[in-house]
């Protein structure tokens, strides 16, 4: 066990065009072997970029990915045989039936016949598709697609599974089924790396989390322990009629010892504190001569720590 | 564990360079392939043979039934054996380009299929390779089915008589490669909403210009045509169709077909190549 399974070192892509857009700015991980992995970022942040080369469908600028001891620029063909993937769009094979695709996605792993049709069997089973084996993709339902999706991507036993978005287009429901799914494969030992921008995502499945914007990794760790470390805060997001003369007020919030930090934004107040308890009379208070027409309060989570780190919400 | 999980272990634990590993995944790729044409086949075969079949009844069983007098009828004469290599050409080429072109051109768009495929431990040109084989098969099945039409349909019977075996299986080899290398660089090179513009402008004229209709010989009296279609892949394949199946007619020399056939599907097949992993690598 814990070993480690993915080396991912001073990940660099620099897309050259006509406008120089640096996705990935140096990124370091690494992924012990059979840990769900989730890397939390806005759009745009670098999560598909890192997922693109680590799956061999990017060549990077500079730095280099390994998996199980395998560069994956040097042997990309090598490399395949030990990563699934799940893009984030429908990507089946829309000339073949949902069976086919298992069955001929196990061919081209090398599997024989029998082998190739006992394991698409198997599949269709763990992913509750058995009724719909002679369904072509087009007739599937997001949600389907998606467990097709899935079950395509493991059905070569890979060592390590990349899932990009898998959640994004989905009905709750099926996003629930999803990561029911996803929960399934830690019992088969596969190492998951997952990209979402949903916090719930990313805290209910991972083991670890890497925060990540603008092509850099900003924090990394268990999400229990990356609450505690940077501050289980209670975020408050005030909206204010006039926001003239702020400064008097923010800087009494600031002096109060439980709260960790307040600003003045583009429409009211943000205060982080680390204990909500008191405090919400105290701010509503404060705000009244203001003018409060808004009042938002976002408990402790991995989006609290995200926007510590960034200034900003994931969703912006 | 089950059976199959030993298996699965034994076949990830081969070396880097298992070359075992590449030739069942290339397998795999024309299964697949095959799988999906077996489908199809039907429409396939009338895609395919409905131009050479009309064809053939215009110009070798219509015309030549006209009243005397018709100047079209002088044509018919010996028109079909002119034509059997020609359309035996057409349908190499077309089956190709409809083989390789447009399943690559959509692939490449909206749905993305593609992407599938290009994750098979595999090297990606021969995820490409196996596009062009799988189109050669096609073609040739394609050109093959010109003959008996060939056979039935004329008034007059078509002199056709191959008299080198090894020539004929050549030509139709390199020819059907070429044209799945043809199909390669449009799939891979074209916008799909352009391609239906790029059977206007490129697909028709170069059959048309592609000594299909008329041996490369006959051109001899329009110079610079002769000269000018030296540059048009499709005349090698009419040649050297010519110059296997109905050698009694003028045709250029057999060596010179083979070299200008493998230049052009090497030369093709760089560019497609190119052009394919411009697509799926970023």
């Amino acid at each position: 066990m814990n070993s480690v399974i993915v080396e991912i070192e001073a990940l660099t892509k620099i897309y050259d065009s006509k406008l120089r857009v640096v996705a990935l700015d140096g990124v370091d991980l690494e992924l012990k072997q059979g840990e769900i992995f989730g890397l939390l970022g806005p759009n745009g942040a670098g999560k598909t970029t890192t997922i693109s080369i680590a799956t061999t469908r990017t060549l990077p600028t500079s730095g280099s990915v390994r998996i199980a001891g395998i560069d994956v620029v040097k042997h990309p063909a090598h490399a395949r045989r030990l990563i699934g993937v799940v893009p984030q769009f429908n990507t089946l094979d829309r000339s073949l039936t949902v069976y086919e695709n298992l069955y001929y996605h196990c061919r081209y792993f090398g599997f024989s016949h029998s082998h190739a049709k006992s394991r698409s069997l198997e599949l269709l089973n763990q992913f509750m598709l058995t009724e719909r084996k002679g369904v072509y993709p087009a007739q599937l339902s997001g949600g389907l697609a998606q467990r097709v999706q899935i079950a395509r991507s493991i059905a070569h036993r890979p060592t390590v599974l990349f899932l990009d978005e898998p959640s994004a287009g989905l009905d709750p429901q099926s996003r629930m089924a999803m990561w029911e799914a996803v929960e399934g494969l830690r019992k088969e030992g596969i190492t998951v790396l997952l990209t979402t921008h949903y916090m719930e995502e990313a805290d209910s499945l991972s083991d670890r989390v890497a925060i990540i914007d603008y092509g850099r990794v900003l924090a990394l760790g268990s999400p229990e322990s990356l609450k505690s470390a940077l501050g289980a805060n209670t975020i408050f997001d005030l909206k204010l009629k006039s926001i003239e003369n702020l400064e008097p007020v923010v800087a009494s919030l600031k002096s109060r010892p439980d709260v960790t930090s307040a600003e003045a934004t583009a429409e009211g107040i943000r205060v982080i504190a680390a204990s909500s308890d008191g405090l919400l009379p105290d701010i509503v208070q404060a705000a009244s001569h203001f003018g409060l027409r808004d009042l938002a309060i976002t408990e402790p989570s991995l989006e609290t720590v995200f926007i510590k780190l960034t200034g900003r919400d994931l969703r912006e | 564990m089950n059976k199959s999980e030993g298996i699965g272990n034994r076949e990830q634990g081969r070396g880097v360079h298992g070359a075992g590993i590449f030739i069942k995944s290339f397998l795999g790729l024309f299964l697949r392939d095959l799988r999906v044409l077996s489908r199809e086949f039907i429409p396939f075969v009338l895609r395919v043979g409905m131009q050479p079949l009309l064809f053939l009844f215009v110009f070798t069983f219509i015309l030549p039934r006209m009243a005397s007098g018709n100047p079209m009828a002088a044509a018919g004469v010996d028109f079909g054996t002119i034509l059997l290599p020609g359309l035996m050409a057409v349908a190499i080429m077309f089956s190709g380009i409809a083989a390789v072109a447009l399943p690559l051109s959509s692939e490449f768009g909206i749905t993305r299929e593609i992407d599938d495929r290009v994750m098979c431990p595999l090297p990606l040109w021969a995820v490409a390779l196996e596009k062009v084989c799988f189109s050669a098969m096609q073609s040739i099945i394609a050109a093959l089915l010109v003959i008996p039409m060939a056979y039935y349909v004329p008034a007059i019977p078509v002199r056709a008589h191959v008299a080198n075996w090894f020539l004929f299986a050549l030509v139709l080899v390199l020819a059907s490669l070429l044209a799945g290398s043809l199909g390669l660089v449009i799939g891979s090179t074209v916008n799909p909403k352009q391609i239906g513009l790029v059977f206007s402008i490129i697909v028709v004229p170069i059959t048309f210009l592609g000594c299909v209709y008329y041996p490369w010989a006959y051109l001899e009296k329009i110079r610079w045509l002769q000269v000018g279609v030296l540059f048009n892949p499709i005349v090698y394949m009419s040649e050297g169709l010519r110059a296997a199946v109905t050698p009694s007619i003028a045709h250029m020399p057999w060596w010179a077909i083979l070299v200008a056939l493998v230049f052009f599907t090497a030369a093709l097949g760089r560019w497609g190549l190119k052009g394919f992993l411009g697509r799926v690598l970023s």
